[in-house]
């Protein structure tokens, strides 16, 4: 049977999601798949396109993944549009000339943004947002620039509004309608989101309608206001709302809406039957969806129809939203103005807090029917789901958004009520049921939850909720959510931290006889150790605390399979001269170590004897070298490019951050490793981006990253901060690190930690750079007190003849052992395989 | 306890420190000994000196504790335990080590070997 062939046109968020759904479709091998890409790039993400503007690329962006073509035997003609369609042979032709036949034809089209006819709309300033081309024209006009307008306080206008801000422009908006954001929020949050975003220096017009846009007295232009008033600006975008592209459809006869759209039916079928359209160019029921979860949902229930089997109609979508602009948290559901006959509405307005919340309820009071909400957008989970799921509202519906006092009861209904068919994650279109079964398959942890079943992983707008869920369910499953350390412990390493703190415990029998029960193990005692260091930070090898190490710390090196070990000396940023150089080499050949280059920028020493490590630190101190921690769950290196000092691209001494945050963080212990980079551009050599900090140099100071790691599972870190001068730098790391110490669990890093907290980044910045727990300059403090009490491990020891002492391999004689035998391989030493120890035994015996 | 064992003088009392192992040669034989200390009760302890999922003489630099009421050593390179009284491994129970008897005796650490 010769395979159907499937044309799309368009490989935009929805044109791709259909690709995706179909590839993994159950009868994809029927199918030959063709797809039209007008741009010359494949797929990206547009919802996340200010990203672009701090630091994101456009490959960071991108929603294809490698291979995907390919592995599904996709084809695809880039940078080709279809221009006209012939349906009564079926075939499309292309710009480019092709002529393609089709069996069914997809029409992914998208939109466009709207320009309003004003005179002197077309001047080489006046730009629109909708394309990462845009924003590269954006970039470049904003940099003759030195105020910019966006035409338009809408969703998208806000955004824009955003990315000009970020470029240091003099930012305002100008709106026709009274008040921003008129379609998703009434007047109430309207003022509460101007004065929010006003605070943050973008000035707001409302009730502006532009006549003409003229050449500018100060500025490039000036745009001429129907009420004599004008502006001057450099730069305009207008974001004025979007307009289907459906010229191809309509030049095809097919049947449109009257402004526009084409017509499509449950199954996202037009008036042909072989013709299909999903996304932003449909008309579904008279209305177009400008939000990708109905775009997706298109998607589906065209591949289903196409595809055959599976059933899954488009039933419309809900168009409530949450998302940040600016910074400043606002959330619409429903009917957010009040629109239903005879409905009620309850608001909290908090103007100290600049907080305002709204719920519209039916005439009964039983249900909820929309919701406003600006400035605290944490209620919008759990709102959102009582209205879809037409669930009855609590006997106080005002309860839902006035805030909790100490002592109150949580408000709202809990996540029990919800049914199993609540769509909890509609990105990624994730039911209670789908979460549930994923937990009945045995999953109990928050992060391994989200990447297995995709919820709130696009917008995160459900993480909480989804959080929620899986402790509720735990709970019925009469799972125990079981953060105990180990059996002696009946507490979280996060309790114990704050016990330990709060109480002010110094050692591990005081620890365990107050908290604990048994003697401890392999477990609780190191855990106990690194709690111990970083809130008093004494040595080590104190009587006191040298029984909790492990090996590694105990004797400050690490232990390699044949008992010897490795030793690190520090090299700050990887910087060192050529005398420490000369130093660290004669160490090594004098002790005969098999030297190695490490990852983290330093030289590793490997196969010393127990007995030699003092020795070999003497040599190293004297030769001023001091521990490089390697051995220790605590920060090991930052890594640096050559930066500005040498290199013809660098913008920012990369270098001598570095070694000034290695020289600062040095020796602090953690419930795990940590690795730090400092990039001197954004050409990223150092690979700052998989590391738990990572600090990339731009024009303007340094881009902070965090929560990227290497390893089995590789993480890309997350930027966390812009453009940061110095100070702030350091002040966010320090409380960044200090809070991790403080909170994470036992060997979890910074990745898998920030994953796991509700809220995950945006909850990590809030308490980090808007300090929201209000604990920022106690972080501080306690990470002052670590830096003030370092001191080098080793340099201390040495100088202790009790502590050297207990660098023997016997207690009761100064005999070596044995059993450490090495060969030599590409000129130096390797531990012996034991057939070799065997033969060189038989030989010495013989 | 056998009659036959040997006691040997390996240390004095105060060279040991609780809960840090330290390891003894006694006629060409590794034996690392635990002296645990932990809510007002002491133990001494001498288990094989070699770890034998490494073949590396390493135990007397594990970590000891209790698990399950079991007095234990972990080994520092794969984290396997051991039963100081018994020689057992708890993760495989094809593994037994050998556990010498070891006495404090007029100031001095003493192991039956």
């Amino acid at each position: 049977m010769s395979k159907e062939k499937i044309i799309v046109v368009g490989n935009g968020m929805v044109g791709h999601k259909f690709l995706e759904f179909l590839s993994e479709h159950d009868n994809r091998d029927q199918f030959d798949v063709i797809t039209f890409c007008e741009e010359s790039r494949l797929a990206y993400d547009r919802v996340q396109l200010s990203a672009y503007f701090s630091g994101k690329t456009a490959e960071d962006l991108s929603l294809v993944e490698d291979g995907f073509f390919e592995n599904n035997g996709f084809k695809v003609y880039l940078e080709d549009k279809v221009v006209s369609i012939d349906r009564d042979n079926k075939t499309v032709t292309s710009e480019k000339g092709e002529v393609v036949a089709y069996d069914k034809l997809v029409l992914a089209t998208g939109s466009f943004p709207f320009v309003p006819p004003i005179p002197g709309k077309d001047r080489d300033e006046c730009l629109v947002y909708r394309t990462i081309e845009d924003l590269e024209a954006i970039t470049h006009g904003a940099k003759t620039s030195k105020k910019g307008v966006v035409v338009g306080g809408g969703l998208l206008g806000l955004e824009a509004a955003k990315a000009l801000h970020d470029l240091g422009l003099e930012t305002h908006v100008v709106e026709f309608a009274p008040r921003l954001m008129a379609v998703q929020v009434d007047d109430g949050g309207g003022a509460m989101l101007r004065s929010k975003i006003e605070a943050l220096g973008v000035t707001v017009h409302t009730e502006k309608n532009t006549k003409e846009i003229v050449n500018g007295d100060d500025s490039k232009m000036r745009m001429e206001f129907a009420d004599g008033e004008s502006l001057e600006t450099d730069l305009i975008l207008f974001s004025a709302g979007i307009r289907p592209r459906d010229e191809l459809a309509r030049d095809s006869g097919l049947e449109m809406g009257p402004r526009g759209g084409i017509t499509v039916n449950n199954n996202c079928q037009t008036s042909d039957a072989d013709v299909y359209s999903i996304g932003e160019c449909a008309l579904w029921d008279g209305r177009i969806f400008g939000l990708v979860a109905p775009g997706y949902q298109m998607a589906k229930a065209a591949v289903d129809a196409i595809a055959g089997d599976k059933e899954s109609e488009f039933a419309g979508a809900d168009m409530s939203t949450k998302l940040k602009l600016m910074g400043v948290d606002v959330a619409s559901i429903g009917d957010a103005h009040g629109n239903t006959p005879n409905c009620k509405s309850y608001s909290y307005n908090d103007e100290h807090n600049e907080v305002y919340k709204k719920i519209v309820v039916s005439e009964d009071g039983k249900k909820l029917l929309g919701s406003v909400l600006i400035g605290d957008a944490e209620a919008y989970g759990g709102l959102l789901q009582l209205m879809l799921n037409d669930m009855d509202l609590p006997e106080h519906p005002d309860s839902l958004i006035l805030p909790q006092r100490e002592g109150g009861a949580p408000a709202g209904l809990g996540v029990d009520a919800l049914p199993d068919t609540a769509t909890i994650c509609s990105c990624n279109n994730v039911t209670k049921g789908d979460i549930i079964a994923s937990i009945d398959g045995g999953i109990t942890e928050l992060g391994e939850l989200k990447s297995c079943t995709k919820a709130g992983t696009s917008c995160g707008g459900c993480a909480a909720l989804v959080g929620q869920v899986l402790n509720a369910e735990l709970e019925k499953k009469g799972i125990e959510v079981n953060n105990d350390l180990c059996e002696h412990f009946a507490h979280s390493r996060q309790e114990l931290f704050d016990i330990v703190r709060v109480e002010e415990i110094k050692t591990f029998e005081e620890l365990l006889a107050k908290h604990g029960s048994g003697k401890g193990c392999d477990i609780c005692k190191p855990t106990a150790g690194s709690i111990l260091a970083s809130c008093w930070n004494d040595h080590i090898m104190e009587p006191s605390l040298a029984g909790l190490q492990d090996t590694n710390d105990y004797y400050m090196a690490n232990m390699q399979k044949d008992g010897t070990y490795s030793v690190v000396p520090r090299i700050p940023g990887g910087e060192i001269t050529p005398e420490k150089l000369i130093a660290i080499g004669q160490i090594a050949q004098k002790y005969d170590l098999y030297t190695k280059i490490t990852g983290g920028q330093r030289v590793d020493m490997f196969g010393a004897k127990v007995h030699e490590l003092p020795l070999i630190w003497k040599e190293l101190v004297d030769a001023g070298m001091e521990s490089g921690h390697a051995y220790g769950k605590s920060l090991r290196t930052v890594k640096s490019c050559v930066g500005s000092t040498w290199c013809r691209y660098g913008v920012q001494d990369s270098v001598g951050m570095a070694i000034k945050l290695e020289e600062r963080y040095r020796g602090v212990r953690s419930p795990h490793k940590i690795k730090l980079a400092v990039s001197g551009c954004t050409r990223e050599c150092a690979e700052a981006q998989c590391k738990d900090v990572g600090v990339i140099a731009t024009e303007h100071g340094w881009n902070m990253y965090v929560a990227g790691n290497g390893g089995m599972k590789p993480r890309h870190a997350d930027l966390f901060a812009s453009d940061l001068d110095d100070e702030t730098l350091i002040k966010y790391i320090d409380r960044f690190m200090m809070f991790y110490v403080r909170t994470a669990d036992r060997l979890q890093r910074t990745a898998t930690w920030m994953d796991n907290m509700e809220g995950g980044l945006d909850y990590l910045k809030d308490v980090i750079i808007n300090d929201s727990l209000n604990i920022g300059e106690e972080l501080e403090k306690q990470m002052g007190h670590l830096v003030d009490t370092y001191q080098c491990e080793w340099k201390s020891t040495i100088e202790n003849p009790e502590k050297v002492k207990r660098f023997n391999h016997f207690i009761n004689s100064d005999e070596t052992d044995n059993n450490v035998v090495f060969v030599k391989e590409r000129a130096q030493i390797r531990p012996a395989t034991i057939k070799e120890k065997s033969d060189l035994i038989e030989t010495v015996e013989a | 306890m056998s009659d036959n064992n040997q006691w040997t003088s390996v240390c004095d009392a105060s060279d040991l420190i609780s809960n840090i192992g330290v390891c003894a040669q006694i006629n060409g034989k590794q034996i690392a000994i635990f002296q645990l200390e932990a809510n007002g009760t002491t133990n001494l302890y001498g288990i094989d000196n070699q770890d034998p999922f490494s073949g590396s003489n390493v135990l007397s630099r594990g970590l000891v504790g209790d698990l399950k009421g079991h007095d234990v050593v972990a080994s520092p390179i794969y984290k396997q335990h051991f039963d100081l009284s018994t020689g057992k491994c708890l993760e495989d129970d094809s593994v037994t080590l050998k556990v010498y008897p070891v006495r404090s005796n007029e100031g001095k650490i003493e192991v039956a070997a």
